[in-house]
């Protein structure tokens, strides 16, 4: 006799699917998961449809043929005769490129904003309240477009510094603001890998260094944290980590003999130096205030999260002001801060593509545009930019949550 | 589309690739109106005027097309389009034909799968400098900064170009020729390169056009005409041969003043089959008889066209050149109409 009894075995009936809540949401699921098969099913087979009656195919040997044309802001070595992958890859550079800079410029506006915003001085607050008020409620593309043709408008061409009676003058003599960018000294090195043009091994050196100096500093840093700790004296770490971070640069510097181009004036245009277009300046600067807004909103509202007895501990600790904000209020307010932050570099990312409106050659304008347009191959074009973003997104997210999870309050 | 409009509308504009492969020409009598793609605005080719009527040799040949087919010039809807929107906007059926200084190119016609009906404006790729850099040569243009319309053919002449004279320079590239002009009257751009005729018409809606200066070289072909969707003959017949009616109306002393007349009478028998007095030319169309005289009564013929929006008489100022009636030595020719 068995005495294991199972009260729904075989009891169980097709109406349940819907009725029994065990089973519901699974039912549902299935559904949409049909539903949304179809959909693209059916999406693919009029694609497919109307690209054979059409006469059309779909084929990406484009990315492989020459590109033919110019672009004006390329990280790596380009011409009108490289292929239209190329010609992709540095517009994924150039959208990296205004990614980062953007990314760091809004969340250093967006945390000064968001700390002042809760200011005691009157005049700062309402300040503050209205640069958050006024960039965050219109769209980014039309503060890109503001921006640049102030620029264009105001700043004076290069035509403007030529002659005896010039109407503008290089600053210090070493940059010329102009309404087609900023030209600044360029630095190179005379005795560096591959001569005197160089090439891309001696930043990555310099990089190298300047990671190292940060590694070895923090090893500096969690030993004085340490002595601390056992014997309760901070060992002066300002000395050493001033050292560690200069004296290895510096000797690098040397070896490789670090020189400065200046800029000047060569025919039509300033030549020589370091160049910063004035379509990335325009939509760098757009991103930063328009995205720091919002980041400013996420500092105001991380802060505020984080409650009043805090502060008032801090005070009566005998720290200064700055100091609680620092060491004790920010810090526990950043757990609420970074998850939206991660979306707001999303969004710096994704709203870089409207670089086209002013010309920056970045991933849109280059693959997403010239190219889909001078070989007219939309559907290919258009895929390789989803994938594009998408990966990128992903990938910024996922090295966010990391932050995140590091960052986050871990109970034990 | 082939399939439901709303499936049809959840596709991204890059999907919808492909529309009805036949039957414009009936979509249109249906429709009662014809939409016909022009730029975003080029004075002199298409533009809307002070009352916000599009006016221009371009339109007119839109115009010529809807009065042809629907028996009314006004019954046109304009699409601008960019140098970038104009091949999508044709392609996924937005609009019935594209009349846009478009150059006639090999991959336009057989890989993108347009059919160029014809050229309606024969022109060459130029330079305007302002007049202050004392350049008198486009050679002399090393390190240059030029204002360049994006996804043009002009874009890659361009870069052929300085690299075939070695010579380097910073392509600034831009959406509309509105924005070109801005940059380049801003100082912007050393250089603005387009279409020689495209630069006069810019050139002429300046303050000072006496302070800037074309060029002299061309540095390329650049055969501007009407194109539709390929697949459809039928409807690019009736665009084809429209356009021929113009050129030929020139030709054949026909213009809109003396069409009437020529109708009711004339001893020419090629008059009488464009007008449709004769043969059933139209019938063949799929128009009625009067389709050609319709065209060439609201628009005028080739030659009143090009006087009226872009000749010497205008603003603009372009001479015919290469442009006049193959029995004037110029390059127009129309296949005969029998």
């Amino acid at each position: 006799m068995s005495t294991t009894t199972d009260p729904q075995g075989g009891s169980f009936r097709l109406s349940m699917l819907l009725n029994d809540t065990r089973y519901r949401s699974m039912t549902l699921q299935v559904i949409a998961a049909i539903i949304l098969a179809l959909s693209l099913a059916y999406l693919y087979s009029n694609l497919a449809a109307n690209l054979r009656a059409a006469g059309l195919n779909i084929s990406f040997a484009f990315l492989g043929t020459p590109a033919g044309y110019d672009i004006n802001q390329t990280l790596i070595e380009y011409d009108s005769q490289s292929s239209n992958l190329r010609a992709a890859m540095v517009g994924i550079l150039n959208t990296l490129l205004v990614a980062v800079l953007a990314c760091i410029t809004a969340t250093v506006f967006g945390v000064v904003a968001g700390v002042l915003r809760l200011s005691n001085n009157w005049l700062v607050r309402k300040l503050m309240a209205f640069y958050v008020e006024i960039f965050r409620n219109i769209p980014v593309l039309i503060w890109i477009v503001i921006i640049f043709t102030i620029m264009i408008a105001v700043m004076p061409g290069p035509r403007a510094f030529r002659g005896d009676n010039a109407t503008s003058s290089m600053l210090f003599d070493l940059f010329a603001f102009t309404n087609r960018g900023v030209y600044a000294p360029g630095p190179y090195f005379t005795r560096g890998i591959g001569g005197a043009d160089g090439s891309i091994i001696n930043w990555l050196l310099v990089i190298a260094t300047l990671v190292g100096s940060f590694f070895v500093t923090r090893k500096v840093t969690e030993r004085a944290n340490h002595v601390q700790a056992e014997t309760g004296v901070r060992p002066n770490t300002l000395w050493t980590n001033l050292a560690i971070w200069f004296v290895p640069i510096i000797i690098l510097m040397l070896i490789l003999g670090l020189a400065w181009e200046i800029p000047e004036l060569k025919g039509f245009n300033f030549a020589g130096g370091l160049k910063i277009g004035g379509p990335l300046i325009a939509l760098w600067f757009a991103l930063s205030i328009y995205t720091g807004a919002f980041i400013a909103e996420n500092v105001r509202a991380g802060i505020q999260a984080v409650s009043k007895g805090q502060t008032e501990a801090a005070s009566a600790l005998g720290l200064r002001p700055n100091r609680t904000m620092s060491l004790v209020v920010l810090p526990q307010a950043l757990r609420v801060i970074i998850p939206p932050l991660i979306s707001q570099y999303l969004n710096i990312t994704k709203n870089s593509s409207l670089a086209i409106a002013v010309g920056y050659a970045d991933i849109t304008a280059t693959l997403g545009g010239i190219t889909l347009n001078q070989t007219g191959r939309a559907i290919e074009c258009v895929l390789l930019l989803m994938l594009f973003y998408l990966v990128i997104s992903l990938i910024i997210s996922s090295v966010m949550n990391v932050y995140n999870n590091a960052m986050k309050l871990k109970e034990r | 589309m082939n399939k439901s409009v709303l499936f049809g509308a959840l596709t991204i504009a890059g999907l919808a690739a492909g529309a009805a492969a036949a039957g414009t020409l009936d979509d249109v009598k249906a429709r009662g109106k014809l939409n016909c793609g022009v730029t975003t605005g080029l004075v002199g080719f298409a533009a809307p005027d002070a009352n916000g009527e599009w006016k221009g040799f371009d339109v007119a040949v839109c115009r010529a097309v809807a009065a042809a087919v629907i028996g009314d010039a006004t019954a046109v809807e304009f699409v601008p389009t960019t140098g970038k929107t104009r091949f999508t906007a044709l392609a996924s059926g937005e609009i019935d034909m594209l009349a846009r200084n478009t150059t006639w190119t090999f991959s336009r016609d057989v890989d993108l799968k347009f059919d160029f009906v014809g050229v309606n404006y024969y022109d060459g790729q130029g330079f305007m400098v302002p007049k202050e850099l004392g350049v008198s040569s486009a050679k002399d243009l090393d390190g240059a900064t030029v204002c360049i319309q994006t996804g043009t053919t002009t874009e890659l002449n361009l870069a052929d170009f300085f690299r075939s004279n070695n010579i380097n320079y910073e392509p600034v590239p831009i959406e509309t020729n509105a924005e070109a002009q801005q940059q380049y009257l801003a100082g912007a751009c050393d250089v603005y390169t387009t279409d020689a005729s495209g630069l006069a018409a810019t050139r002429a809606t300046f303050e000072n056009p006496g302070d800037h200066t074309l060029l002299p070289e061309i540095v390329s072909k650049e055969p501007l005409g009407p194109l539709v969707r390929h697949g459809d003959s039928e409807w690019g017949d009736v665009v084809r041969w429209t356009l021929n009616a113009l050129i030929t109306a020139e030709e054949l002393g026909v213009s809109s003043a003396n069409v009437g007349e020529m109708a009711s009478g004339t001893n020419n028998p090629e008059v009488a089959r464009l007008l449709g007095t004769e043969g059933t030319l139209g019938e063949m169309l799929g128009l009625d008889a009067d389709w050609a005289k319709r065209a060439i009564e609201t628009q005028g013929n080739y030659g009143e066209i090009f006087a009226k929006n872009i000749g010497e008489e205008t603003p603009i100022g372009l001479a015919r050149g290469l442009n006049a009636q193959w029995t004037d030595g110029g390059l127009l020719y129309s296949p005969p109409f029998r």
